[in-house]
């Protein structure tokens, strides 16, 4: 087929054509504002905060200023960094066992209606109840208290994996499906290599939500759980630094929470970049 | 018959026709008939009634009408993509042979409907893989089919990377990978400018003429069909049967000569007129 050169040429350049595009001075601009300006809002407030405890002498079992809970989390590291851990560990096992269970759950609901008109109410319960709420029950039921935290953490991001996989799963191109049955696809293959491919950015994006979720579950449970539990994550360290009105590493754990939160945010963000960047509509930079 | 290139032809600067260019070849038996075939969908809808179409082998047919007509149904019927509701689709066994619709059939969309997560050759490569055919065998086939599009050297591209055309293409190279004897084609270029358009009709003529495939062609254009086809059946703006049938003579190879000779405005006049009529049903 001889097609036209000019067509082909601009296009072969476009298609080939990944090169990095030089940025312009606007963008570069652009660029260092967006990590310059929340840092500066930042390190304002912190000094506003390091100066206002300073100037009211507001003792240190009130409001600690923030270089004090800078030196308490150097301090405390000994006790902080193993309940970390321990947080870490149940918020990623309730993760995974989400992830897994959610999207098997989503292929069973697209291969039959009828288990997820049955199903899904039920998904939809466990929802809608807030976690705190059931927590208690959970721990009085299940004896061993790691297993409990991590049934607390797993309700909580199972759904939004569950939600999210089920409409990408429904949501391959219905041409796509038709040109598959044409050419005699069974099931297996439909799934493999239509189904999930096309659910993939809804799984992801259910995944980035579920990552948050499941610090968030994992800590509620560890409220619930007290003093009367392991003991020893995070959301224990402050209950107990709260017993013993110690202030400044209330507020250490409480950034290490939301550290971690972050990292796991940008750690999926960066997954989702990377898988989607080359063909999905969301992770593709935009030519202007 | 060779055509004549009027003068004209040099003007728009079409290359002259090489005396021995490939013929189209005569139109055989029936490969596929649609005998008083009725499409009802689920949901009331009804697309087809008492639908009758032969198709020759080697014919290119174009299913013509107003959008609604159910066309793009009856192509479908055709590729086996759901059920009859009534009537049948008969495939006689041609040259001693059954149609074997997983490798016989390409389809090609109104939309390129390609995977965008996977590049242009694992796109063609898709129906082989879906008959279990590994990828070194079927190295040398998809890169037969993209020659033919005229597509080398894209195999790594995404799709959102091609133009509308070259994705077209794609999907075409898609249908004719595993050497289909027919091709069912449904609005294919609806979506491209006319400028495309014109060089994949000619690219689409000069394929079919050297393969000898057997064409369905839906659309809703009557220069297109007219330009294109051995045969249009123009359809009834509401279901029935195929309300006429023009004959279009005129030898192949076909191209901008023909575009804007005298037979191709009167063979639109006809098309013109069937429809309206068609319309008017």
């Amino acid at each position: 087929m001889a097609s036209s050169l000019s067509e082909r040429s601009a296009d072969t350049a476009r298609a080939t054509g990944t090169a990095r595009p030089r940025l312009s001075r606007a963008e570069r601009f652009e660029r260092i504002v967006r990590i310059a300006a929340p840092l500066a809002i930042g390190c304002l407030a912190l000094a506003a905060w390091e100066a206002i405890v300073a100037l009211y002498a507001i003792p240190h079992y009130i409001l600690p200023g923030p270089s004090l809970v800078l030196r308490s989390l150097i301090d405390d590291w000994g006790t902080l960094f193993p309940s970390l851990l321990v947080t870490l560990q149940i918020t990623l096992m309730a993760l995974c066992v989400a992830t897994i269970g959610g999207v098997a759950l989503a292929i069973l609901f697209t291969t039959s209606k009828w288990i997820e008109l049955s199903f899904f109410p039920f998904a939809v319960i466990l929802q809608v109840t807030p976690i705190i709420s059931i927590a208690p029950l959970i721990l009085i039921y299940v004896d061993n208290v790691y297993l409990a935290l991590l049934i607390c953490a797993w309700i909580v991001a199972f759904f939004p994996i569950l939600a999210n996989t089920t409409l990408g799963l429904r949501s391959a191109d219905h041409n796509l499906v038709d040109l598959f049955q044409l050419y005699g696809a069974n099931r297996w293959q439909m799934l493999w290599h239509l189904r999930l491919p096309s659910a993939m950015p809804y799984f992801l994006g259910g995944l980035k939500i579920a990552g948050g979720l499941s610090l968030i579950g994992a800590i509620v449970a560890e409220f619930a759980a007290g003093t009367a539990g392991a003991g020893s994550g995070l959301a224990y360290r402050i209950l107990e630094a709260g017993y013993r009105l110690n202030i400044p590493r209330m507020f250490a754990a409480v950034i290490l929470i939301s550290i971690t939160g972050i990292i796991i945010f940008m750690a999926f963000s960066l997954l989702s970049h990377l898988v989607l960047r080359r063909w999905h509509e969301s992770a593709v930079r935009r030519e202007r | 018959m060779q055509q004549k290139a009027p003068e004209i032809a040099d003007v728009t600067g079409s290359p002259p026709l090489a005396p021995d260019a490939v013929r189209a070849k005569p139109v055989g038996a029936p490969l596929v008939r649609m005998e008083q075939v009725d499409k009802v969908y689920a949901n009331g809808v009804q697309a087809l009634r008492r639908f009758d179409l032969a198709v020759g082998e080697h014919e290119f047919v174009s299913l013509l009408g107003p959008s609604g007509c159910g066309k793009s149904t009856a192509l479908r019927l055709i590729a086996g993509l759901g059920p009859v509701s009534a009537g049948r689709v008969v495939w006689p066994e041609a040259q001693g042979r059954a149609m074997r619709p997983r490798d016989d059939i390409g389809f090609v969309f109104q939309e390129p409907t390609l995977m965008p997560w996977a590049t242009v050759w694992s796109n063609v490569y898709l129906p082989l893989r879906l008959e279990g055919i590994g990828k070194t065998d079927a190295g040398p086939r998809v890169a037969a089919a993209l020659a033919l599009v005229g597509l080398g050297g894209t195999e790594h591209a995404y799709p959102r990377e091609l133009s509308g055309g070259m994705k077209m293409r794609v999907s075409i190279a898609r249908a004719l990978v595993t050497e289909p004897r027919v091709l069912l084609m449904d609005e294919p270029f609806a979506a491209l400018d006319e400028i495309t358009r014109f060089r994949l009709n000619d690219d689409l003529l000069r394929l079919w003429q050297s393969h000898s495939w057997t064409v369905v062609f839906v659309t809703h254009s009557v220069f297109e069909s007219v330009y294109l086809s051995n045969r249009i059946v123009v359809m009834a703006a509401s279901p029935g049967p195929a309300v006429g049938e023009v004959r279009i003579d005129a030898p192949y190879p076909r191209d901008e000569a023909f575009r804007t000779s005298q037979p191709y405005n009167q063979y639109c006049r006809e098309v013109q007129a069937r429809l309206h009529a068609a319309m008017d049903s």
